[in-house]
Protein backbone atom coordinates (compact mmCIF):
# COMPACT_ATOMS: atom_id res chain seq x y z
CA UNK A 1 0.00 0.00 0.00
CA UNK A 2 2.73 2.38 1.02
CA UNK A 3 4.45 1.64 -2.25
CA UNK A 4 1.62 3.29 -4.13
CA UNK A 5 0.96 6.03 -1.63
CA UNK A 6 4.32 7.74 -2.05
CA UNK A 7 4.25 8.11 -5.86
CA UNK A 8 0.63 9.17 -5.60
CA UNK A 9 1.59 11.82 -3.04
CA UNK A 10 4.35 13.10 -5.31
CA UNK A 11 1.91 13.17 -8.22
CA UNK A 12 -0.58 15.17 -6.17
CA UNK A 13 2.13 17.63 -5.19
CA UNK A 14 3.13 18.10 -8.82
CA UNK A 15 -0.50 18.62 -9.70
CA UNK A 16 -0.83 21.32 -7.07
CA UNK A 17 2.34 23.06 -8.26
CA UNK A 18 1.18 22.97 -11.86
CA UNK A 19 -2.26 24.23 -10.85
CA UNK A 20 -0.78 27.16 -8.93
CA UNK A 21 1.61 27.84 -11.83
CA UNK A 22 -1.30 28.15 -14.21
CA UNK A 23 -2.96 30.74 -12.00
CA UNK A 24 0.08 33.01 -11.97
CA UNK A 25 0.27 35.87 -14.41
CA UNK A 26 3.87 36.17 -15.56
CA UNK A 27 3.08 39.34 -17.49
CA UNK A 28 2.28 41.17 -14.30
CA UNK A 29 5.70 41.83 -12.91
CA UNK A 30 5.61 43.25 -9.39
CA UNK A 31 6.47 46.90 -9.63
CA UNK A 32 9.34 48.17 -7.51
CA UNK A 33 7.54 51.51 -7.27
CA UNK A 34 4.75 50.54 -4.87
CA UNK A 35 5.31 52.56 -1.71
CA UNK A 36 7.92 54.77 -3.35
CA UNK A 37 7.61 58.39 -4.43
CA UNK A 38 6.42 58.94 -7.97
CA UNK A 39 9.47 59.89 -10.07
CA UNK A 40 9.67 63.59 -10.85
CA UNK A 41 9.44 64.90 -14.38
CA UNK A 42 8.44 68.00 -16.24
CA UNK A 43 6.75 67.57 -19.59
CA UNK A 44 4.62 69.68 -21.92
CA UNK A 45 0.86 69.31 -21.74
CA UNK A 46 -0.71 67.70 -24.79
CA UNK A 47 -2.52 70.31 -26.87
CA UNK A 48 -1.14 73.19 -24.75
CA UNK A 49 2.53 72.68 -25.32
CA UNK A 50 3.48 75.97 -23.68
CA UNK A 51 2.21 74.63 -20.36
CA UNK A 52 4.08 71.98 -18.52
CA UNK A 53 3.12 69.47 -15.89
CA UNK A 54 5.04 67.86 -13.08
CA UNK A 55 3.76 65.47 -10.39
CA UNK A 56 4.66 68.12 -7.78
CA UNK A 57 1.54 70.01 -8.82
CA UNK A 58 -0.65 67.16 -7.59
CA UNK A 59 0.71 67.18 -4.04
CA UNK A 60 -2.10 67.14 -1.53
CA UNK A 61 -4.55 65.13 -3.60
CA UNK A 62 -5.00 61.54 -4.61
CA UNK A 63 -4.68 61.13 -8.37
CA UNK A 64 -4.43 58.57 -11.07
CA UNK A 65 -1.87 58.45 -13.84
CA UNK A 66 -2.95 56.51 -16.89
CA UNK A 67 -0.39 55.67 -19.56
CA UNK A 68 -1.95 55.58 -23.00
CA UNK A 69 -1.17 56.12 -26.67
CA UNK A 70 -3.12 56.47 -29.87
CA UNK A 71 -1.25 53.50 -31.33
CA UNK A 72 -2.18 51.29 -28.41
CA UNK A 73 -5.00 48.91 -29.25
CA UNK A 74 -5.66 47.75 -25.70
CA UNK A 75 -6.15 51.41 -24.68
CA UNK A 76 -9.34 51.50 -26.75
CA UNK A 77 -10.59 48.59 -24.72
CA UNK A 78 -10.24 50.39 -21.39
CA UNK A 79 -11.09 53.87 -22.62
CA UNK A 80 -14.88 53.71 -22.08
CA UNK A 81 -14.18 52.74 -18.45
CA UNK A 82 -11.99 55.80 -18.01
CA UNK A 83 -14.61 58.07 -19.58
CA UNK A 84 -17.14 56.60 -17.17
CA UNK A 85 -14.68 57.00 -14.28
CA UNK A 86 -14.15 60.68 -15.09
CA UNK A 87 -17.91 61.26 -15.10
CA UNK A 88 -18.68 59.51 -11.83
CA UNK A 89 -15.55 60.05 -9.71
CA UNK A 90 -13.87 63.12 -8.37
CA UNK A 91 -10.37 61.81 -8.64
CA UNK A 92 -8.07 63.71 -10.97
CA UNK A 93 -7.12 61.56 -13.92
CA UNK A 94 -3.91 62.52 -15.68
CA UNK A 95 -2.95 60.89 -18.96
CA UNK A 96 0.59 60.13 -20.01
CA UNK A 97 0.65 60.00 -23.78
CA UNK A 98 3.49 57.56 -24.29
CA UNK A 99 5.69 57.65 -27.40
CA UNK A 100 3.00 59.20 -29.52
CA UNK A 101 2.57 61.90 -32.13
CA UNK A 102 0.68 64.82 -30.54
CA UNK A 103 -1.54 65.23 -33.63
CA UNK A 104 -2.56 61.59 -33.64
CA UNK A 105 -3.12 61.71 -29.89
CA UNK A 106 -5.39 64.76 -30.13
CA UNK A 107 -7.40 63.14 -32.92
CA UNK A 108 -7.71 59.99 -30.85
CA UNK A 109 -9.05 61.89 -27.85
CA UNK A 110 -11.53 63.68 -30.09
CA UNK A 111 -12.76 60.40 -31.47
CA UNK A 112 -13.04 58.41 -28.25
CA UNK A 113 -13.61 61.15 -25.69
CA UNK A 114 -11.18 62.82 -23.31
CA UNK A 115 -11.52 61.66 -19.70
CA UNK A 116 -8.28 63.31 -18.64
CA UNK A 117 -7.89 66.49 -16.66
CA UNK A 118 -4.86 66.86 -18.88
CA UNK A 119 -2.48 64.63 -20.76
CA UNK A 120 1.25 64.97 -20.95
CA UNK A 121 3.32 64.25 -24.01
CA UNK A 122 6.12 61.80 -23.43
CA UNK A 123 7.28 61.71 -27.02
CA UNK A 124 10.63 60.07 -26.35
CA UNK A 125 9.31 57.64 -23.76
CA UNK A 126 11.80 58.72 -21.09
CA UNK A 127 9.14 59.20 -18.41
CA UNK A 128 7.74 55.83 -19.41
CA UNK A 129 11.12 54.28 -18.63
CA UNK A 130 11.34 56.21 -15.35
CA UNK A 131 7.97 54.78 -14.34
CA UNK A 132 8.94 51.27 -15.43
CA UNK A 133 6.25 51.17 -18.09
CA UNK A 134 6.53 48.12 -20.31
CA UNK A 135 3.03 47.42 -21.50
CA UNK A 136 0.73 50.28 -22.35
CA UNK A 137 -1.85 50.84 -20.92
CA UNK A 138 -0.74 51.07 -17.32
CA UNK A 139 -2.39 52.89 -14.47
CA UNK A 140 -0.86 54.26 -11.28
CA UNK A 141 -2.66 55.42 -8.15
CA UNK A 142 -0.68 58.12 -6.35
CA UNK A 143 -1.52 59.38 -2.89
CA UNK A 144 -1.50 62.86 -1.36
CA UNK A 145 2.16 62.68 -0.45
CA UNK A 146 3.12 61.67 -3.99
CA UNK A 147 3.69 58.01 -3.14
CA UNK A 148 2.69 55.38 -5.70
CA UNK A 149 0.19 53.08 -4.03
CA UNK A 150 -0.99 50.84 -6.82
CA UNK A 151 -0.12 49.91 -10.35
CA UNK A 152 -2.37 48.19 -12.81
CA UNK A 153 -0.72 46.64 -15.85
CA UNK A 154 -2.71 46.23 -19.04
CA UNK A 155 -6.21 47.47 -19.79
CA UNK A 156 -8.31 48.34 -16.75
CA UNK A 157 -11.29 46.15 -16.10
CA UNK A 158 -14.57 47.03 -14.46
CA UNK A 159 -13.70 44.55 -11.75
CA UNK A 160 -10.26 46.05 -11.05
CA UNK A 161 -11.74 49.55 -10.92
CA UNK A 162 -14.64 48.70 -8.64
CA UNK A 163 -12.95 46.20 -6.36
CA UNK A 164 -9.47 47.66 -6.04
CA UNK A 165 -8.90 51.12 -7.39
CA UNK A 166 -12.02 53.00 -6.29
CA UNK A 167 -11.94 51.57 -2.72
CA UNK A 168 -8.22 52.31 -2.53
CA UNK A 169 -8.75 55.91 -3.63
CA UNK A 170 -11.57 56.24 -1.09
CA UNK A 171 -9.37 54.99 1.74
CA UNK A 172 -6.47 57.23 0.67
CA UNK A 173 -8.72 60.27 0.47
CA UNK A 174 -10.35 59.81 3.86
CA UNK B 1 12.35 3.75 -70.69
CA UNK B 2 15.28 5.77 -71.96
CA UNK B 3 13.02 8.75 -72.46
CA UNK B 4 11.91 8.60 -68.85
CA UNK B 5 15.50 8.64 -67.64
CA UNK B 6 16.29 11.58 -69.85
CA UNK B 7 13.41 13.56 -68.39
CA UNK B 8 14.44 12.63 -64.86
CA UNK B 9 18.03 13.59 -65.57
CA UNK B 10 16.86 16.88 -67.00
CA UNK B 11 14.79 17.58 -63.92
CA UNK B 12 17.66 16.83 -61.59
CA UNK B 13 19.91 19.08 -63.62
CA UNK B 14 17.36 21.89 -63.55
CA UNK B 15 16.98 21.52 -59.78
CA UNK B 16 20.71 21.55 -59.25
CA UNK B 17 21.12 24.60 -61.45
CA UNK B 18 18.35 26.54 -59.72
CA UNK B 19 19.90 25.60 -56.38
CA UNK B 20 23.18 26.96 -57.60
CA UNK B 21 21.51 30.19 -58.64
CA UNK B 22 19.92 30.59 -55.23
CA UNK B 23 23.15 29.93 -53.39
CA UNK B 24 24.95 32.34 -55.66
CA UNK B 25 22.41 35.06 -55.07
CA UNK B 26 22.59 34.59 -51.29
CA UNK B 27 26.35 34.62 -51.28
CA UNK B 28 26.22 37.79 -53.33
CA UNK B 29 24.00 39.27 -50.66
CA UNK B 30 26.44 38.24 -47.96
CA UNK B 31 29.32 39.83 -49.76
CA UNK B 32 27.69 43.26 -49.99
CA UNK B 33 28.87 45.20 -46.96
CA UNK B 34 26.49 45.41 -43.99
CA UNK B 35 25.65 48.91 -42.84
CA UNK B 36 27.93 50.02 -40.01
CA UNK B 37 26.40 49.26 -36.61
CA UNK B 38 28.05 52.09 -34.78
CA UNK B 39 30.94 54.47 -34.98
CA UNK B 40 32.46 52.94 -31.91
CA UNK B 41 32.80 49.13 -31.95
CA UNK B 42 34.22 48.98 -28.44
CA UNK B 43 31.22 50.83 -27.03
CA UNK B 44 28.89 48.64 -29.06
CA UNK B 45 30.50 45.52 -27.63
CA UNK B 46 29.94 46.83 -24.13
CA UNK B 47 26.32 47.74 -24.99
CA UNK B 48 25.78 44.17 -26.14
CA UNK B 49 27.36 42.82 -22.98
CA UNK B 50 25.09 44.87 -20.70
CA UNK B 51 21.95 44.35 -22.75
CA UNK B 52 22.53 40.61 -22.70
CA UNK B 53 21.93 40.73 -18.96
CA UNK B 54 18.63 42.58 -19.18
CA UNK B 55 15.31 40.95 -19.79
CA UNK B 56 12.90 42.37 -22.29
CA UNK B 57 9.67 42.81 -20.34
CA UNK B 58 7.49 42.76 -23.41
CA UNK B 59 8.80 39.43 -24.68
CA UNK B 60 9.85 37.92 -21.42
CA UNK B 61 12.07 35.10 -22.55
CA UNK B 62 14.41 37.28 -24.54
CA UNK B 63 17.14 39.63 -23.50
CA UNK B 64 16.90 43.18 -24.74
CA UNK B 65 19.90 42.40 -26.91
CA UNK B 66 17.89 39.73 -28.73
CA UNK B 67 14.64 41.58 -28.93
CA UNK B 68 13.46 44.09 -31.47
CA UNK B 69 10.45 45.16 -29.42
CA UNK B 70 10.01 48.90 -29.16
CA UNK B 71 10.82 49.03 -25.47
CA UNK B 72 13.89 46.81 -25.92
CA UNK B 73 15.23 49.19 -28.56
CA UNK B 74 14.62 52.15 -26.23
CA UNK B 75 16.35 50.40 -23.36
CA UNK B 76 19.29 49.49 -25.55
CA UNK B 77 19.58 53.14 -26.52
CA UNK B 78 19.40 54.02 -22.85
CA UNK B 79 22.24 51.58 -22.13
CA UNK B 80 24.28 53.03 -25.00
CA UNK B 81 23.69 56.58 -23.82
CA UNK B 82 24.63 55.83 -20.23
CA UNK B 83 27.73 53.87 -21.22
CA UNK B 84 28.91 56.68 -23.42
CA UNK B 85 28.41 59.02 -20.47
CA UNK B 86 30.86 56.83 -18.59
CA UNK B 87 28.51 54.98 -16.30
CA UNK B 88 29.52 51.50 -15.21
CA UNK B 89 27.65 48.29 -15.89
CA UNK B 90 26.57 47.99 -12.25
CA UNK B 91 25.20 51.51 -12.27
CA UNK B 92 23.14 50.74 -15.36
CA UNK B 93 21.83 47.46 -13.95
CA UNK B 94 20.86 49.37 -10.81
CA UNK B 95 19.11 52.01 -12.92
CA UNK B 96 17.08 49.27 -14.61
CA UNK B 97 16.16 47.37 -11.43
CA UNK B 98 15.01 50.59 -9.77
CA UNK B 99 12.50 50.91 -12.59
CA UNK B 100 11.58 47.39 -13.58
CA UNK B 101 12.44 45.34 -10.49
CA UNK B 102 14.72 42.33 -10.12
CA UNK B 103 12.78 40.64 -12.88
CA UNK B 104 14.62 42.73 -15.44
CA UNK B 105 17.88 40.96 -14.58
CA UNK B 106 18.44 37.84 -16.62
CA UNK B 107 20.55 36.48 -13.79
CA UNK B 108 18.39 36.85 -10.68
CA UNK B 109 20.12 38.16 -7.53
CA UNK B 110 20.51 35.91 -4.53
CA UNK B 111 18.00 36.98 -1.88
CA UNK B 112 15.17 35.60 0.25
CA UNK B 113 12.72 35.50 -2.64
CA UNK B 114 15.11 33.66 -4.94
CA UNK B 115 16.55 31.32 -2.30
CA UNK B 116 14.58 28.33 -3.58
CA UNK B 117 15.62 29.11 -7.11
CA UNK B 118 19.32 29.09 -6.33
CA UNK B 119 19.47 26.45 -3.61
CA UNK B 120 16.57 24.22 -4.70
CA UNK B 121 18.37 22.21 -7.40
CA UNK B 122 21.35 21.49 -5.14
CA UNK B 123 19.04 20.54 -2.31
CA UNK B 124 17.12 18.15 -4.56
CA UNK B 125 20.34 16.65 -5.86
CA UNK B 126 21.59 16.11 -2.32
CA UNK B 127 18.28 14.57 -1.32
CA UNK B 128 18.42 12.27 -4.33
CA UNK B 129 21.97 11.18 -3.48
CA UNK B 130 21.06 10.43 0.14
CA UNK B 131 18.06 8.37 -0.94
CA UNK B 132 20.14 6.54 -3.53
CA UNK B 133 22.88 5.63 -1.05
CA UNK B 134 20.30 4.46 1.46
CA UNK B 135 18.60 2.33 -1.15
CA UNK B 136 21.86 0.72 -2.23
CA UNK B 137 22.83 -0.07 1.36
CA UNK B 138 19.42 -1.50 2.10
CA UNK B 139 19.63 -3.71 -0.99
CA UNK B 140 23.01 -5.00 0.03
CA UNK B 141 21.72 -5.88 3.48
CA UNK B 142 18.67 -7.59 2.00
CA UNK B 143 20.87 -9.67 -0.29
CA UNK B 144 23.13 -10.75 2.55
CA UNK B 145 20.20 -11.83 4.62
CA UNK B 146 18.55 -13.69 1.79
CA UNK B 147 18.31 -17.46 2.30
CA UNK B 148 17.47 -19.98 -0.36
CA UNK B 149 15.76 -23.30 -0.08
CA UNK B 150 17.43 -26.47 -1.39
CA UNK B 151 14.92 -26.53 -4.21
CA UNK B 152 15.82 -23.00 -5.34
CA UNK B 153 19.53 -23.77 -5.20
CA UNK B 154 19.04 -26.86 -7.32
CA UNK B 155 17.10 -24.91 -9.91
CA UNK B 156 19.77 -22.23 -10.01
CA UNK B 157 22.46 -24.85 -10.55
CA UNK B 158 20.50 -26.36 -13.39
CA UNK B 159 20.11 -23.00 -15.07
CA UNK B 160 23.79 -22.21 -14.72
CA UNK B 161 24.90 -25.61 -16.01
CA UNK B 162 22.73 -25.53 -19.05
CA UNK B 163 24.87 -25.16 -22.15
CA UNK B 164 24.05 -22.44 -24.57
CA UNK B 165 22.15 -23.71 -27.56
CA UNK B 166 21.26 -27.09 -26.04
Amino acid sequence: MRRYLIPFGIFLMLLIFLGVGLQLKPREVPSPFIGKPAPAFNLPVLGKETNSFSPEQMKGQVWMLNVWASWCVACREEHPLLVEFAKTQNTALIGLDYKDKPDAAMAWLKQFGDPYKLSISDIKGQVGIDYGVYGVPETFVIDRAGIIRYKHIGPLTKEALEKKIIPLIASLSS
Amino acid sequence: MIQRYTILFGMVLALFYSGLMVSQSTSAREISPAPPVADNPALEKKVLEVSNELRCLVCQNQTIADSNADLAVDLKNQVRKQLSEGRSKDEILKYMTERYGDFVLYKPPFNAATLMLWVGPFFLMFLGLVLLVRQIKQRKRDLQQETFSAQELERARQLLDRKIGS
